[in-house]
């Protein structure tokens, strides 16, 4: 029987015992709304970026919580910042602050 | 006869290094101006404006009439000190010439003149003694209010102080000094030779009695000269530097010179020139909310001190209402959005994604903008009134929006914007359309300040809805319902349109007039301009001015502005429509009774 070993797929796991939060922590920091999350996508579902692209505000939410953080800054470059997602929100989360903030640690670590 | 020739040196020193200083510095910002400003400024000298620059130097720069038709008592302040002491220098020169019969005497002649002159006994001296008492019984009276005020502010009231430089302290106390020992020294003075007035002579008998004035006269006249020598040293490098400042910027304005999006001279000259009067404080309702470090006196403050500014920079709404009570005339609005762009890292944004919208040819464009999409009420509307109207109108972002880049430009993203700009900016020429017509007023704002579309009208919707009810084109009809206006902040104090949405909605219903409208209505609290501000503070504001709203037991609130009208419809107190919505419903109204009465003439005639 060819082996079937959900373990062997390493690229598809979240090891939570070794998440990279740093950033998490320093956007919560900044914008302490940001942790009320609760990824219901209505920020997603209004975006103006995602009408044309998948661009998707709450999967950046989602992956921050992961740790992934590689080609964060690259995806966040298509939002508009328009602010429609922080007016959608039901749980008032500040997303332009956030994205702004993502943004500016990301810089901030690369140029340090 | 002159005892001690010295003492004038500090205060000689003083004026002239502060004379110096000023010299360099006007040169210094007029070199650093654009040469488009440069040559404004030239021409400037040649056109009549010369002269309302002039009045409004004296208005303001020493009469202070902005500030006392604001306040006052913080007028009254400003003015005793500033044009009591202008008028006890000219007087001080006058009572010399007549005195001496001549222009030939050293300039400070006239500040130490009751120590030069014991016996003033020309024709008038007594007149002008008892006048030079006066001013300086006017002006001690400000700095007594001042030095009130401060100790005030520190005991209630304010929430926070702003942390004084040391430059700040010695000017501070110079400045407080130099009228008590002034009247201390020509006391003294009135003391030995009676040559004062009411209040000089009256308190030199009382030191005869009391202090032994041969030991502190000369002491006195070097402390009075020390004062002002320090003042005049410490002045550049305090927040006292908005005296001349202002002039500079009253004569600038006057030629036309516009702020920019980037941090020039100009911009410099107009963070100097604050008073730190703190009447911007009262119009800020983010104070009121409990955020007491974006407010204007505080941020400019913290932008001269160096100090850091992330929060108050970033945690404004730019609501423009302190802009609108501050007496200086400041464009603080332009000055934070320049100061963002100045402060802010360009973070890499890149919308090389969007797909072009189809484009079309038209004669009028529609562009609804991202909060518009976000209040479909709004825009299904407008349809409705083209449709009504039977314009042919291109819907340019009807499915595929994307931003006019207002946004970006308020977070100090100055590159990231103009990508947005230029790509608006090709769709809309490519057109051929002579009208572009826009119902958010955030984007309104943009399009005019920061497109370049030649050949194209922008137009705000209220503006053109105005425009098709005062052509016929539009039916009058009363809806029977009492409203109230809110005027967003960027088309009323923002583009200045205050008058043709009032006669839209006089056309459709009952206005109530209210007192905080115009150029002091108030904020919805959610303007893009706050970036970093937290939700509870702006929650506030809304609640705040909902309240102020419901007092007057509206049937609606008309606004003109997809964001207010989002933000508004939150707090469920009174129903929020747009101005378009209002139209909408007019027109409806309008069909339907038309309809009816043919209806009712068919059936009498059948
Ligand atoms: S709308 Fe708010 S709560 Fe929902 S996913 Fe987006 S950020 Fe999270
Ligand atoms: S601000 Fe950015 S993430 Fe939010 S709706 Fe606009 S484009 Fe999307
Ligand atoms: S910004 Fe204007 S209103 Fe505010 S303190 Fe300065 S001068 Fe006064
Ligand atoms: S622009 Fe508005 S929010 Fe900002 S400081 Fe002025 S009054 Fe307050």
């Amino acid at each position: 029987m060819a082996t079937f070993d959900f373990l062997e797929i390493r690229h598809l796991h979240i090891d939570y015992d070794n998440l990279d939060q740093e950033l998490l922590n320093e956007v919560i920091r900044e914008e302490p709304s940001f942790q009320w999350c609760i990824s219901c996508g209505c920020c997603t579902a209004t975006c103006s970026a995602g009408n044309h692209t998948t661009f998707n505000i709450r999967r950046i939410s989602l992956i921050l919580r992961r740790g992934e953080v590689e080609g964060l800054e690259e995806e966040l470059k298509k939002c508009m910042l328009c602010g429609k997602c922080t007016l959608v929100c039901p749980r008032d989360i500040q997303l332009r602050n956030v994205v702004m903030n993502i943004k500016k640690i990301i810089l901030k670590k690369k140029t340090a | 006869m002159i005892r001690d020739p010295n003492f004038q040196y500090p205060f000689l020193i003083g004026t002239i290094f502060l004379f110096a200083y000023l010299i360099i510095r006007v040169i210094l910002w007029y070199i650093k101006l654009s040469k488009y400003d440069k040559l404004r400024f030239i021409h400037f000298w040649k056109t009549k404006s010369v002269w309302a620059a002039i009045r409004d130097s004296v208005a303001d720069g020493l009469l202070h009439l902005s500030i006392f038709k604001k306040n006052p008592l913080l007028g009254y302040m400003h003015m005793s000190l500033a044009f009591g002491w202008f008028l006890l220098i000219v007087m001080g020169h006058l009572e010399v010439i007549a005195d001496r019969h001549s222009l030939n005497f050293p300039f400070y002649y006239a500040v130490f003149y009751r120590y030069y002159q014991p016996h003033p006994d020309f024709a008038g001296a007594k007149v002008f003694g008892a006048v030079m008492d006066f001013l300086l019984l006017i002006i001690l009276s400000g700095v007594a209010l001042a030095i009130i005020k401060r100790i005030r502010k520190q005991i209630f009231g304010m929430k926070r102080t702003t942390r004084l430089k040391t430059f700040d302290k010695i000017a501070l106390a110079s400045l407080w000094l130099i009228f008590p020992l002034r009247l201390l020294a020509e006391s003294l003075s009135a003391a030995y030779y009676h040559n004062g007035s009411f209040m000089s002579n009256t308190l030199g008998e009382w030191f005869i009695q009391n202090v032994r004035v041969s030991a502190i006269y000369d002491l006195s006249w070097w402390l009075y000269s020390c004062s002002l020598g320090f003042f005049f040293i410490a002045l550049p490098f305090s927040r006292y530097m908005h005296i001349p400042t202002e002039i500079v910027f009253i004569f600038l304005r006057h030629a036309g010179i516009m702020p920019k999006k980037y941090w020039n001279s100009y911009a410099q000259i107009q963070m100097y020139s604050c008073s730190r009067c703190g009447i911007c404080l009262d119009a800020c309702q983010l104070y009121e909310a409990g955020v007491s470090n974006v407010q204007s006196v505080y941020f400019l403050q913290f932008i001269r001190n160096n100090e850091n500014v992330d929060k108050s920079l970033f945690g404004c709404i730019i609501c423009g209402r302190c802009q609108e009570a501050c007496p200086v005339h400041i464009n603080l609005n332009d000055l934070r959005t320049a100061l963002r762009i100045k402060a802010s890292k360009p973070l890499t944004f890149s919308y090389e994604y969007t797909q072009k919208a189809l484009q079309q040819k038209a004669g009028i464009i529609y562009f609804a903008g991202c909060m518009t999409h976000l209040t479909p009420q709004i825009k299904f509307s407008m349809r409705r009134i083209f449709d009504f109207l039977g314009d042919n109108v291109w819907f340019m972002d009807k499915d595929k929006s994307i931003c006019c880049g207002a946004p970006l430009m308020l977070a100090g993203q100055y590159d990231s914007a103009s990508q947005l700009i230029q790509k608006n900016t090709e769709l809309i020429m490519a057109s051929g359309a002579k009208t572009l017509i826009l119902s958010c007023p955030i984007c309104y704002k943009a399009f005019r300040e920061d497109y370049v579309l030649p050949g194209i009208s922008i137009k705000f919707h209220a503006v053109y809805l105005n425009e098709m009810i005062r052509q016929g084109r539009l039916p009058k009809i009363n809806l029977g319902f009492k409203t109230i206006y809110h005027d967003p902040c960027a088309l009323g104090r923002g583009s200045k349109i205050y008058d043709q949405p009032r006669y839209v909605i006089d056309s459709y219903s009952q206005r109530i007039r209210l007192k905080k409208e115009k150029a002091e209505a108030l904020c919805c609290g959610a303007g893009l301009g706050a970036i970093n501000l937290p939700i509870e503070a702006k929650n506030k504001v809304t609640f705040e001015a909902m309240s102020y709203f419901a007092r007057f037991k509206p049937n609606a609130l008309i606004t003109a502005c997809p964001l207010c009208k989002k933000t508004f419809a939150r707090d469920r107190r009174i129903p929020v429509l747009d101005i378009a919505e209002l139209t909408a419903r007019a027109i409806d109204e309008y069909v339907n009774e038309q309809k009816k009465t043919v209806r009712e003439t068919r059936l009498i005639e059948s």
